[in-house]
């Protein structure tokens, strides 16, 4: 056997320090080598190029080799698999090398009857008094146990991002389902809508739509459900689906919004307390532009800017939240859109976003003022500012955010 | 890309004589610059030398690794050529160890005009075994090699903890170690470990066109003797030197042999 310097130490065997109680004697009669022998974890020693110069029996017992066999005759990484000697190579050696260690490694070892044992490596290079790299020193760990549960833990951990984006997937399919796949082209209008969803992993609660009637009118919607996730999903589906039915039914906003709360309030009464804001338009060509009817219940008021860059609000007041009530009650307001004016309808994730590094929110008066300013004539062009302002806020939107404009073409375009 | 400048995104180091020919040193696979230690200040006595860090590795931006982008060595040679144009460096003594020498074949092609001379550190083009070709690993070899970063996958956080022995005698090799050295993300080592052992740039040593040299040990787990006379045979008019070493990383088994290898090269007229 192959033995360094200063390998021989040995335990205390004889100095009795006196009263030792007898349960001690058969500790005292442990040594160091039988310790080294019998340890319940393997030890190896090898010379600087890997060959094995030195190993205990327990580790002989693992692997199944005889100790002639492997002293002398074998280096460490011919005791790997193939993927644990390619990582000797370029982890493990390269680690001891400069920093003359390298730790808590897991590793398979092949036995010779051919199976792998898995086990925890620890090496460590001894150097001699003059500063040499003499031996390498490695304990190794059964990880059978372990390796079971990690490979446990790594299942699960897959299985949760395969879950995640599994969600993920799910929630903006659903999504996409909730809002018209393309918004539709009003003739002699110009139409334009952004959804911007607040998470990757939830179905936002937010909903826009426009569709044609007869006569050449038109309906639209925006609006909120009060939460996020499935059960606002099928409410969010129910509006849409209702809204639309209500609108061929009897055109009129506030009869439609109140088919709506008729329908989102017995659903309240049965036991599903969410209730919604919405904006409800008509729209009716007229030469040179279109009228426009609105009824709001309790949202955000719908902005116009004029041709010549003045923005205002279309309030609506004292329009209430659609089904939390049995009778709530709609107010209307009419306006006309001529050449070069654009309407907008948001929900309150644009105003209620946290601005860049403050914990002021915007408002609906920033939006005012934002929209007075911008300079922006038209649907698309009115969206894009408001998407560039919505990016500029970054985690600062909180909240799903729907944008939905309609704009009459300018004289000059 | 990253907007970090190149030279940051690489944690690129340059030492020795400003006014010697210039080597690049570009590590392989596994860990990252700090695998020079032993053999870069003996180049810097008559090189400037220049290490860095390929992105993923070390002290690399990781924000500049994407799995996409790095899935193949062509972006590795990509960045190698963007170092030396943002350094401005010319008539560069290239040196790949490992994978790099794959990359530094891929550079060298693409640009051989930046180019004064190759040295492919025990390179292998392609570590698969296919037909007569005798790469050394069979694809099941490759997937447990993967299978096992995996299984290091949960024990890294422990590899991670900055306990690292005490080196009084090298205490140059401090506390930078505890960061980065042979650390990397285990996904991205995943992809770099993809890249390197399923890739075959075979077809490409012929294409080389700068005088290059072969380093090969006398015993490489990773890369044969054989895999380092058939790089040798494909590169016409390369050299061929087997170092009296052991392992596939002779920069650190056997430095100083390893530096006078590259040196009498790279200095040669």
């Amino acid at each position: 056997m192959i033995r360094a310097a200063g390998e021989t130490e040995n335990a205390a065997d004889d100095d009795d320090p006196g009263g030792v109680a007898p349960t001690f004697s058969a500790l005292l009669e442990d040594s160091a080598e039988d310790l080294y022998e019998h340890a319940p974890c393997g030890y190896l020693s090898t010379l600087m190029d890997g060959t094995i110069a030195k190993i205990n029996t327990t580790l002989l017992g693992w692997l199944g080799f005889e100790r002639a066999e492997l002293i002398g005759r074998r280096r460490f990484s011919d005791l790997l698999t193939v993927g644990g000697r390619i990582y000797y190579e370029t982890h493990i050696g390269p680690m001891l090398a400069l920093q003359g260690e390298a730790g808590g490694l897991a590793l398979e070892l092949r036995t010779a009857a051919g199976t792998q044992l898995p086990v925890l490596v620890t090496s460590t290079v001894k150097r001699g008094s003059d500063g040499d790299a003499q031996l390498i020193r490695i304990t190794i760990f059964d990880a059978r146990d372990r390796l079971a549960y990690e490979r446990e833990l790594l299942r699960a951990r897959r299985q949760a991002d395969e879950e995640r984006d599994r969600v993920r997937k799910l929630a903006s399919t659903l999504q996409q389902t909730l809002l018209p796949p393309v918004l539709m082209t009003v003739p002699g209008l110009q139409t334009a809508a952004h959804y911007h969803p607040a998470s990757v992993d939830e179905v936002g609660g937010d909903f826009y739509d426009l569709f044609p009637l007869t006569g050449g009118t038109w309906g639209f919607f925006l609006g909120d459900v009060s939460g996020k996730g499935a059960e606002a999903a099928v409410v969010t589906s129910l509006i849409r689906y209702t809204l639309r039915a209500a609108a061929v039914f009897e055109p009129e906003p506030i009869s439609v919004l109140n088919n709506l709360n008729t329908v989102l309030h017995e659903r309240f009464l049965a036991g599903d307390a969410r209730f919604c804001t919405v904006i409800y338009g008509s729209l009716v060509p007229v030469p040179d532009g279109c009228e426009i009817t609105l009824a709001s219940g309790g949202h955000p008021p719908a902005v116009v800017v004029r041709a010549d860059g003045t923005a205002r609000f279309l309030h609506t007041p004292r329009g209430m939240l659609v089904g939390g009530v049995p009778n709530a009650s709609f107010t209307a307001v009419t306006t006309r859109l001529g050449p070069g004016d654009t309407l907008l309808l948001y929900s309150d994730g644009l105003t209620e976003a946290r601005t860049t590094g403050s914990s002021d929110r915007y408002s609906e008066e920033d939006l005012l003022a934002f929209l007075a300013t911008a300079n922006a004539t038209g649907a698309a062009e009115v969206i894009r500012v408001l998407t560039d302002l919505l990016r500029g806020f970054g985690d600062g939107v909180e909240d799903d955010t729907a944008l939905l404009a309609l704009s009459v073409p300018g004289s000059d375009s | 890309m990253s907007d970090v400048d190149v030279s940051s995104r690489h944690n690129v180091t340059v030492i020795g004589r400003t006014d010697g020919p210039t080597v690049l040193l570009a590590h392989g696979y596994g860990c990252d610059q700090n695998l020079w230690r032993l053999v870069a200040p003996v180049l810097a006595k008559t090189f400037r030398v220049v290490l860095f860090d390929h992105v993923g590795a070390g002290g690399s931006d990781l924000s500049a690794w994407s799995a996409d982008r790095y899935a193949t060595l062509d972006a590795y040679a990509e960045d190698v050529l963007e170092i030396c144009a943002e350094l401005g460096l010319r008539d560069v003594v290239l040196v790949g160890h490992s994978v790099s020498a794959m990359i530094a074949v891929l550079a060298v092609n693409r640009e051989p005009a930046l180019f004064a001379k190759l040295v492919l550190l025990t390179p292998s083009p392609c570590y698969l075994d296919d037909g007569d070709y005798r790469g050394g690993f069979s694809r099941a070899d490759i997937d447990e090699l993967l299978e096992s970063l995996d299984s290091n996958y949960l024990g890294w956080s422990a590899t991670m903890a900055p306990v690292i022995m005490g080196n009084p005698d090298r205490p140059e090799l401090g506390a930078e170690l505890t960061n980065s050295f042979c650390r990397t993300d285990p996904a991205i080592a995943q992809v770099f470990a993809r890249a390197t052992f399923l890739s075959d740039n075979r077809a490409d040593l012929p294409k080389v066109g700068v005088p290059t040299l072969v380093i090969q040990t006398a015993q490489d787990a990773i890369a044969s003797q054989e895999v380092g006379r058939f790089v040798h045979a494909q590169i016409a008019g390369s050299e061929l030197v087997t170092l009296d070493a052991i392992g596939h990383c002779p920069q650190l088994s056997a430095p100083e042999v390893t530096a006078e290898a590259i040196s009498a090269f790279a200095g040669a007229r």
